[in-house]
């Protein structure tokens, strides 16, 4: 079932997302060579609770596996769910920086990747493209619309750009689950799929790999990797469909 | 945190794999499948060999999984020619 979302509901979810946009925004001014990923983690965590929120990650269950931390925190070929440890971080490094809250009883839920220090070419340009494909996927999100329409743009858009887009994870419902109806994945076809509605909120993240869309589970049974060994970006609005068309609730 | 695409379902959770012979079709893509070690479950076919039309006949060789809370019944995941 999908749940459409009041005008008061979607009030609340704002702040739930505004706060986890600061978090990142901190987070962001904190990524430089030799941080540790498990460092950012305490720091998210700290951050959250001081604003009266909860991480919405730690503790949170997929098929019987609970996630241990608070932030998802995956470096070059990871392409999500990486979890933070005492790795640190080295110059060039990109690093995928996901992260959640609930705030009075509502999820927020965005993820950006940023370069450690100076990055190169290939991989300043696959950060742009999976940014911008986000983007081009929320341009769709209107009344009426349907979630074919969205994952088209952002397929056409990464992949006109020379990548690939991951297909075994997808976007989400998002509300007072993490994970609610409907699946929204980053490739399709246009005019086909689920029809958007007014009151529908969403979580949009485009994963982008460099090489081949194939992904691979590390041993941890969280991390994915590229197959290939790529790199991967990946992005993340929760973005509520408003009459106006989309308002995304994670942007400051 | 992305959600895991159904497509690309990792098996599901606790799931014991076993391989059959498939004894008949039964309507709605249910097949009595007699398990190697002899036990009849019923099996119906996984939403991903339904969507790429992978036709199930009599006498095939399938792989399926159990579900560990009824174990006479599972889910086609692979037929082997």
């Amino acid at each position: 079932m999908i749940s459409l979302k009041s005008d008061r509901e979607i009030e609340i979810m704002r702040r739930a997302n505004v706060i986890v946009a600061e978090v990142l925004k901190e987070l962001r001014e904190r990524v430089a060579p030799g941080v540790t990923t498990l460092e950012l983690d305490a720091l998210a965590e700290e951050l959250t609770l001081k604003k009266h929120a909860v991480p919405a990650f730690k503790g949170y269950n997929v098929a019987g596996r609970i996630y241990p931390c608070c932030l998802c925190a995956s470096i070059n070929d990871e392409i999500v769910h990486g979890i933070p440890s005492k790795r640190a971080l080295r110059e060039g490094d990109i690093i995928g920086l996901d992260y959640g809250v609930i705030y009075e009883g509502y999820y927020g839920d965005s993820a950006i990747t940023v370069g450690v220090g100076r990055v190169n070419e290939e991989a300043r340009r696959l950060m742009d493209v999976t940014e911008q494909s986000l983007y081009k996927g929320i341009e769709q999100l209107y009344d009426g619309k349907r979630l074919g329409d969205l994952g088209f743009a952002v397929q056409r858009l990464a992949e006109s750009a020379g990548f690939s887009v991951v297909r075994a994870f997808v976007g989400h419902g998002i509300g007072k689950k993490l994970h609610e109806e409907p699946p929204v994945p980053n490739y399709g076809e246009p005019d086909r799929g689920l029809r958007l509605k007014e009151g529908m909120v969403l979580a949009i993240e485009p994963m982008v790999n460099a090489g081949s869309y194939e992904v691979e589970i590390k041993e941890d049974g969280w991390t994915a990797v590229t197959k290939d060994g790529s790199l991967a970006a990946h992005f993340e609005h929760s973005v509520a469909i408003t009459k106006n068309g989309p308002y995304i609730l994670s942007r400051l | 945190m992305t959600a895991y695409s159904a497509e690309f379902s990792t098996p599901k959770e606790d799931a014991i794999e076993v391989t059959g012979t498939v004894l008949e079709t039964l309507p709605n893509a249910m097949f009595r499948v007699k398990l190697e070690n002899g036990h009849k479950v019923l099996a119906h076919i996984s939403g991903k060999m339904r969507m790429h039309y992978i036709k199930i006949l009599p006498g095939d060789k399938v792989k399926i999984e159990l579900s560990p809370y009824d174990l006479a019944r599972g889910r086609i995941i692979f037929r082997e020619r």
